[in-house]
């Protein structure tokens, strides 16, 4: 296959950045997508230029580390990670447009590369069940039903990717603090803290300058994991009754 | 140099609870003046420092990553073993601890497999509490499922996703840790030396990736839970990023790496498509379980389907030869990795291959599906049939899926006593990254188990011990031994940078995966060993004279940070085939062609070779000296291992 590439360079945070256009022949449709951009930087690099970087580490889409906005969608064309979609999702002589993460709480470090430790922080938030290691009861002692426990691993496998914030007009980060606060809500474990998870978790997510939901659902149609809308549903019910019984005046 | 495992007397049983009572505490109140570096944050990582934070400890945590939560651990599919015996199937401490010595091939040391499997049933009930979302059964209660090297069922598991879910959990305490202050996060931010003073470990050299900021850290002791070095393949089922640097720099500065060799090939992965290839996938082992594994009787039928001629659903019963299930009827398709492993090498190097590169073997889901039905199978492996066909094109319930082995993980590591310290008094190492409890093979579902009971219920009390007689002055970061590294570390990037050569990184990284999986992969003999040694040294002497590095350190710079972790490669490369050519037994998944039953099993040579390989590093391109730790068996019968 022949490619055109048209990719996002940015040298640092500071720089304002630019598109830059590069033109890869045979390229195999059974390459990744990464691998396609292996093949891009092995080229650079033979001719003195500096590589583009981008984040990647598992490459079987579950580390959640791979980015990219390609030809306007986060993770491309397929509901799936970048690093899962393979060059036989394009036809040859295509052009792809390839831009990092856009958001004010995701700020670009270098090229396609982005900062997305504000996710980190929603999570110091709250995003736990208060217990020490050690000293807790048998893990059979509170059967969960299967329906819940099932409900809960759904909303758990979100990797925090952050696609749901690229796809988000408003860079909402609503579907990935969604997924935290109904795993947790879901489950025995979770009730104690339940209340003060969501409005602490909801407050550091304001906080990072992610924006709000409209109901428009293009974060989950491109979740790679396919977390589901109930999830935010759930979050708001969570934040207003929280927000009704505070302790917290 | 005399080794001492430092493993406590008295029976086996009673072993770990005497040694908790034996080693020195720390006062809850004084816990908060010291500080302990963690290095890494995949499940031994994260579930160390949380476990320090909480118990008041001051932790610095540290990972190349952009997040903690990004670690390796996370891709385990599988599951966890644990010795519950919530199946009432005869399953049992003793039980985990046997087969995890006997899958092992006699390699690894009684008292630690034995803890392992004791702390083993703590570690879900951490998990539970914590809110990691377990498999059930309809009656609330967990479920299980078996796996390779065992009889019964005791892997947990939540969907294809474990490591997952269990490294989510120990994210989140970590997490916690941070928030109530007791953990500082430093991501993006690489270990790249140990510094050392009077012969302890007092902290490490890391880059700011971001920056390339070279920084000094000071501490009480330092924890390497830095995953093993299955990429010195270039092609293996690890992250692109894993590497060896922390335990190799580590090495250099004189802690003992062992049984380097000691390499795991996994059975189940998706077959290699091209040069392009950047890294190989794995489907987890618990598919064995439903797969059938089989490949065509003859090599003609083979050669057809490899030609396109045939297709596999078309082949009758008859003419399909079920080789694990024909060979080892008690344990069939789930046989441990390493023979599987060889198994599917052996089939394919007669030429009864299938893919049309002939480098595959079929797992075969018909009869399941048949049986069970495709929701039942869907639910079981619906995430794992799903990756499979958005890799290959191929939709595995319609045709069966094609696997072939491939590098996984590293059984070999720093050498650590059963206090989990390295021969460096205040560094240790956990997880993955040290030697101790998986013998010369691991069983699956095993790998998380270690790495969490390393983090959540051994180093915890152990570390204790070695802090309770220090003082509670730490070398300052500002000390001269400080100074020295930092400069050693910058003037060796400047080298790096200034060579400005022919070839790229990967370059000398693909030619270096080349000679390993040809020469130290699945089969080893002494010819080859020493041919392949040859190739590495000058491997090695091309690199430093003719790698190009393009940009320079000040600056997010990922072709230096590859070219740091390939040079440590390169370098453990050497080791690695030094340790495969004294070992001349096979064992486990270490297989030397030398060393073999007339059936064709590995054949182990316990009167010369019951020994840990424990490596003493010499300086730049001297010859490393060898250390042998006995090792002594008192409560298992070393015997072939059969599973037939």
């Amino acid at each position: 296959m022949r490619i055109t590439l048209k990719v996002w360079r940015q040298k640092n945070t500071q720089d304002k950045g630019n598109f830059k256009t590069y033109k890869l022949d045979n390229i195999s449709p059974d390459m990744s997508f990464l691998e396609m951009f292996d093949v891009l930087n092995e080229q650079l690099v033979r001719q003195g230029e500096d590589p583009v970087h981008f984040d990647h580490d598992c490459r079987e889409g579950i580390c959640g580390m791979c980015s990219l906005y390609i030809n306007g969608k986060p993770h491309g064309p397929k509901q799936t990670t970048t690093c899962q979609l393979h060059m036989r999702s394009f036809n040859d002589g295509d052009t792809i447009t390839v831009e990092p993460w856009r958001a004010t709480a995701f700020p670009v470090l270098k090229d396609l590369v982005v900062d997305r430790t504000s996710f980190d922080r929603v999570i110091q938030a709250g995003g736990y069940i208060s217990i020490n290691t050690g000293g807790v009861p048998d893990a059979n002692e509170i059967p969960i039903p299967k329906k819940d426990a099932d409900k809960a691993m759904d909303a758990a496998a979100c990797i925090g990717c952050g696609a749901c914030v690229a796809a988000c007009k408003n860079a909402s980060a609503m579907l990935f603090v969604s997924a935290k606060i109904s795993q947790f809500s879901l489950l025995p474990q979770g009730q104690t803290e339940r209340k003060t998870r969501a409005e602490k978790m909801i407050a550091q997510m304001d906080s990072e300058g992610f924006g709000a939901c409209t109901n428009t659902g293009a974060c989950s149609a491109e979740c790679p994991k396919e977390i589901s809308l109930t999830n935010i549903a759930r979050m708001n019910r969570e934040y207003f009754t929280a927000k009704v019984g505070s302790d917290n005046v | 140099m005399k080794l001492d495992s430092k493993i406590p007397g008295g029976p086996l049983a009673e072993k770990w609870s005497k040694h908790k009572f034996n080693v020195k505490l720390v006062n809850p109140a004084n816990k908060r003046k010291y500080d302990i570096i963690v290095v890494g944050t995949g499940l031994a990582g994260a579930s160390a420092a949380a476990s320090f934070g909480e118990l008041g400890y001051n932790v610095k945590a540290f990972c190349f990553q952009d997040s903690p939560r990004r670690a390796h651990s996370i891709a385990a599919q599988g599951g966890i073993n644990a010795a519950k015996n919530y199946q009432n199937d005869g399953d049992s401490v003793f039980r985990l601890f046997y087969d995890t010595i006997k899958g092992g091939d006699y390699r690894s040391r009684e008292g630690n497999v034995y803890r392992l499997a004791e702390v083993s049933v703590d570690i879900i009930d951490q998990c539970v509490a914590q809110g990691v979302p377990f498999a059930r059964e309809y009656g609330g209660l967990l479920a299980n499922r078996s796996f390779g090297g065992a009889q019964v069922s005791r892997t947990f598991y939540a969907k294809g996703q474990t490591g997952q879910q269990l490294l989510l959990g120990a994210y989140s305490a970590l997490s916690r840790q941070v928030s109530n202050g007791k953990v500082k996060l430093h991501a993006r931010e690489e270990m790249i030396d140990l510094v050392m003073k009077d012969g302890k470990a007092v902290g490490i050299i890391t880059r700011n990736l971001v920056t390339g900021k070279i920084e000094s850290h000071s501490a009480h002791a330092v924890v390497l839970a830095t995953g093993g070095y299955g990429n010195v393949f270039f092609l293996s089922t690890n992250a692109m990023g894993s590497n060896v640097t922390a335990a190799w720099r580590a090495h250099k500065k004189g802690a003992l790496f062992a049984n380097p060799c000691f390499t795991q090939i996994h059975p189940t992965c998706i077959p290699v498509s091209g040069d392009h290839q950047s890294k190989l996938t794995l489907m987890s082992e618990s598919l064995r379980n439903d797969g059938r594994v089989w490949v065509p009787k003859s090599k003609e039928d083979a050669e057809k389907i490899r030609k396109g001629e045939l297709k596999p659903t078309d082949l009758p019963e008859d003419k399909r030869d079920y080789y694990l299930e024909e060979r080892y009827p008690s344990f069939g398709n789930l046989v441990p990795r390493d023979v599987a492993s060889r198994n599917a090498k052996n089939v394919c190097d007669e030429g009864r291959g299938v893919a049309k590169t002939g480098l595959a073997v079929y797992l075969d889901f018909a009869d399941a599906i048949k049986r069970d039905s495709r929701k039942v199978i869907e639910s079981k492996y619906g995430n794992l049939f799903d990756m499979y066909q958005q890799i290959t094109g191929e939709n595995p319930y319609e045709t069966p899926m094609m696997i072939y082995p491939a590098v996984h993980y590293t059984m070999g590591g720093l050498w650590v006593d059963y206090n989990l310290m390295t021969n460096i008094p205040g560094l240790y190492a956990i997880g993955e990254a040290n030697f101790s409890d998986h013998g010369a093979n691991r069983l699956g579902a095993s790998a998380l188990m270690q790495g969490l009971a390393d983090g959540y219920f051994v180093i915890p009390y152990t570390i204790g011990d070695y802090l309770a007689t220090l003082p509670y002055e730490k070398v300052s970061s500002d000390d001269e031994v400080f100074k020295q590294a930092e400069n050693d570390i910058e003037e060796k990037i400047q080298k790096l940078l200034s060579i400005k050569g022919e070839k790229t990184v990967d370059d000398f990284h693909k030619a270096l995966g080349h000679i390993m999986w040809e020469y130290c992969g699945m089969s080893r003999n002494e010819e080859g060993l020493k041919k392949a040694k040859q190739e590495i040294k000058k491997l090695k002497e091309e690199f430093w004279q003719n790698v190009n590095v393009i940009g320079g350190n000040d600056e997010l710079n990922q072709s230096l940070e590859k070219a740091n972790r390939v040079a440590d490669f390169l370098e453990l490369g050497e080791l690695m085939i030094d340790d495969a050519l004294d070992r001349s037994e096979s064992c486990g998944g270490h297989f030397r062609e030398e060393s073999q039953t007339e059936e064709g099993e590995a054949k182990r040579k316990d009167d010369e070779f019951s020994y840990v390989s424990a490596w003493e590093y010499q300086g730049e391109n001297a010859e490393e000296v060898l250390h042998k730790e006995d090792l002594v068996f008192e409560n298992v019968k070393l015997t072939q291992r059969s599973y037939k």
